[in-house]
């Protein structure tokens, strides 16, 4: 599919393939690392660990008593609010409007704050994921708007990174969020909130 | 002589950024004088090294996690053809389009093309050690468009006209004040009387600016840190936000990638994903991570464009025991751990991969001829092993470095018909012991070496290459009989 320089591929192959002509057999990958926690997702003790994580990153966190679309309402700032289309009716309040395609990125500029929920979340790296499923919103949506106000369920809290991926598919877009966005670029000081929302609300459901 | 078993693939572009201008020893003497830079190094590679040792010491399975990782890549360079085919059946199901290139010229024509079919004057890039190796930004430039560079870090080297000398925190050699200077002199709308140092406000200035480019930008360049062949996922690591602009609002995204950074399947990716984030910044996990696999509808980039970049790496894959230079996930623990880069900072190193992997790595794309300024890349290390204990794919550094050294003398004998000065040393050394008379009074002459030795210090000046040795150590005191002296007058110690 390439219509640039006709023979790079099969000149880059073929230098491949003669570079190990020393036949190296591809050696058995040990997987003696850890392959799941020892606490099922969404035990009390995980919550606890992954809101910890949360905080120590300086994001909000409530957890919703029930009623979600409360708890919600609770931390929204005033202003336009966008939810991803497939957000279950039980989590938004009114006075909320469902993102569109037609929104591109200058006008995705001027919403307050953007409302979705989340397909996993890691609870020793504090990291929740999104798979821009209809249930968490195309990727520009949780990008450029200022405040991101995210529904993560406990029993979607795992433990360990592979116990997450194992239940992503990769054939979706998918972000990893473990904070906010940060930079030490400056002589090494830390500094929040370059680009993406700089601020993080998260409601456990 | 190391013999290649296959036809090792070309050297790198003589173009590309992996080769200084002068041998390590001068590079590094220049960069030691200056204070600053020794100051800010000092204290990065410090602070990174503290975070990177707590992060990993919370990991109780560790060294399974590396274990995991070297096999993995291992695995990855002996099926790479394949690996590399499947990758691009994968991509291309998924609506993404694979070019190959064997060269940095044949890969920057093929951005500059795509840019120009696009119409666009100017394209964000997410820093990418690969499109710093290939000296991308000049050739897009030449061609009228405008590469912006939105990692912070990047930026600054940018606007600085400047050049990288950290992997992880390129302007790490720039002080906030510089910085600042920086900034006003390069951007506009700014006013020199409310602009502090502050590094707070300067991200902040960082932010708004490139906030526009980010929001009109049509084409946008990354690199990638794995592709996953299984899936045709590519991955990008990142800590400020940029990634995820370059990789969501442009309509056209094209990612720049060496072969070497394809792994076999999606649960590979659980490893590297423990491994990177712990051994590069230190933390648990890192901001954002971002996966995508072609196109999607509606959601990011209409057109995704992957280059498949060679550009020397067949070259290091042909050599059985250097091929795992080509394991590195570019994490830099190796840069943060060494004495010698602690002090000489990246540029010393003149290529875009500096630190101990840079002195196996750029020598191996570029080739060791004897005389090239790579050369001496192999020789700029204690030995220490500091590098290869915190490699999170266990790449043994130090062999490969002494293994390195022994090319390099076997490629200088073999294109000099006069030996170095040290050549010569070593075979007057191998006369002279080969002799047990010989030896023996070499042994007696070594006694009159006391005179010319005082407090440590020749009294004379020894000329090179004696000097290379004595000018900056202490020379050992001789003693005053040699050991065959002290055997044959005690008897071996039976007589006092």
């Amino acid at each position: 599919m390439s219509r640039h320089v006709a023979g790079a591929r099969e000149e880059v192959l073929a230098r491949l393939r003669g570079a190990l002509a020393d036949a190296p057999v591809p050696p058995e990958v040990p997987r003696a690392y850890r392959l799941r926690g020892t606490l099922e997702p969404g035990h009390p003790e995980l919550v606890e660990q992954f809101v910890d994580r949360l905080l120590d990153y300086r994001a909000t966190v409530i957890r919703a008593e029930g009623d979600v679309a409360a708890a919600v309402r609770s931390v929204l700032p005033s202003g336009a609010v966008r939810y991803a289309p497939g957000l279950p009716g039980a989590w938004r309040p009114g006075g909320t409007e469902p993102d569109s395609d037609a929104l591109g990125p200058q006008e995705l500029d001027s919403v307050a704050a953007v409302l979705t929920g989340s397909v996993v979340a890691i609870a020793e790296t504090g990291t929740i994921v999104l798979d821009h499923s209809p249930l968490c919103g195309r990727r520009a949506l949780t990008l450029v708007p200022d405040v991101h106000v995210c529904v993560v369920r406990q029993q979607d809290i795992v433990q360990t990174v592979p116990e997450a991926l194992g239940r992503l598919d990769p054939a979706r877009p998918l972000t990893l969020i473990s904070g906010p966005s940060a930079t030490s670029d400056i002589e090494l000081d830390r500094v929040e909130g370059v680009h993406g929302p700089r601020t993080l609300i998260v409601v456990i459901a | 002589m190391t013999t290649f078993l296959g036809m090792p693939g070309p050297p790198a572009s003589a173009g590309s950024e992996l080769s200084g201008t002068q041998p390590f020893p001068a590079a590094a003497r220049v960069a030691l004088g200056n204070s600053r830079l020794r100051r800010n190094l000092t204290k990065a590679t410090g602070v990174i090294r503290a975070k990177r040792a707590a992060a990993v010491e919370e990991v109780a399975d560790w060294e399974e996690l590396r274990a995991a990782g070297e096999a993995i890549k291992a695995s990855a360079m002996a099926r790479l053809p394949a690996l590399l085919i499947q990758l691009e059946e994968q991509v291309t199901a998924r609506g993404g389009i694979v070019h190959w290139a064997r060269d940095a010229e044949e890969a920057n024509a093929i951005v500059v093309d795509l840019a120009r079919d696009k119409g666009a004057e100017e394209v964000v890039k997410v820093k990418s050690m690969v499109t710093q190796e290939i000296n991308l930004n000049a050739a897009l430039e030449a061609a009228g468009v405008r590469a912006i560079e939105t990692d912070l870090a990047e930026l600054i080297v940018q606007l600085g006209h400047d050049k990288p000398s950290h992997i992880l925190v390129p302007a790490i050699h720039r002080g906030r004040a510089e910085i600042r200077e920086i900034f006003l002199d390069r951007m506009p709308g700014l006013d020199p009387d409310t602009l502090t140092d502050d590094p707070g406000q300067l991200a902040d200035v960082a932010r708004a600016y490139l906030r526009e480019a980010f929001l009109r930008a049509t084409v946008a360049v990354s690199g990638a840190n794995f592709a996953v062949a299984e899936t045709g996922t590519l991955t990008v690591v990142e800590s400020e936000g940029n990634g995820r602009m370059c990789l969501t609002l442009p309509e056209t995204l094209i990612t720049v990638m060496g072969i070497e950074k394809v792994i076999p399947t999606w649960r590979d990716l659980e490893v590297f994903l423990q491994l990177l984030p712990r051994s590069s910044t230190g933390e648990r996990m890192n901001p954002y991570t971002s996966t995508w696999s072609g196109v999607s509808a509606g959601d990011g980039p209409a057109e995704f464009h992957l280059i498949l970049l060679d550009n020397g790496r067949t070259r290091v894959l042909a050599d059985p025991d250097g091929r795992s230079a080509l394991h590195c996930i570019r994490c830099s623990a190796c840069l943060n751990v060494c004495p010698v880069y602690e002090r000489a900072g990246g540029h010393a190193y003149g290529s875009v991969y500096p630190g101990p992997i840079g002195a196996i790595l750029s020598p191996q794309l570029t080739g060791l001829t004897g005389d090239s300024v790579n050369d001496s890349l192999p020789f700029a290390s204690s030995l220490c092993g500091a590098c290869e204990e915190v490699c999170p794919v266990k790449i043994p550094i130090p062999a490969q470095l002494v293994r390195l050294r022994a090319e390099h003398t076997e490629a200088y004998a073999d294109g000099h018909r006069v030996p170095s000065a040290e050549a010569a040393s070593m075979r007057a050394m191998a006369w002279m012991m080969s002799d047990a008379k010989r030896f023996a009074r070499a042994g007696t002459s070594a006694r009159l070496g006391r005179l010319a030795i005082r407090r440590g210090r020749p009294v004379v000046p020894l000329p090179p290459p004696l000097s290379g040795w004595s000018s900056s150590r202490d020379v050992p005191d001789p003693p005053a009989e040699t050991f065959r002296q002290w055997w044959s007058r005690t008897r071996g110690g039976e007589r006092p």
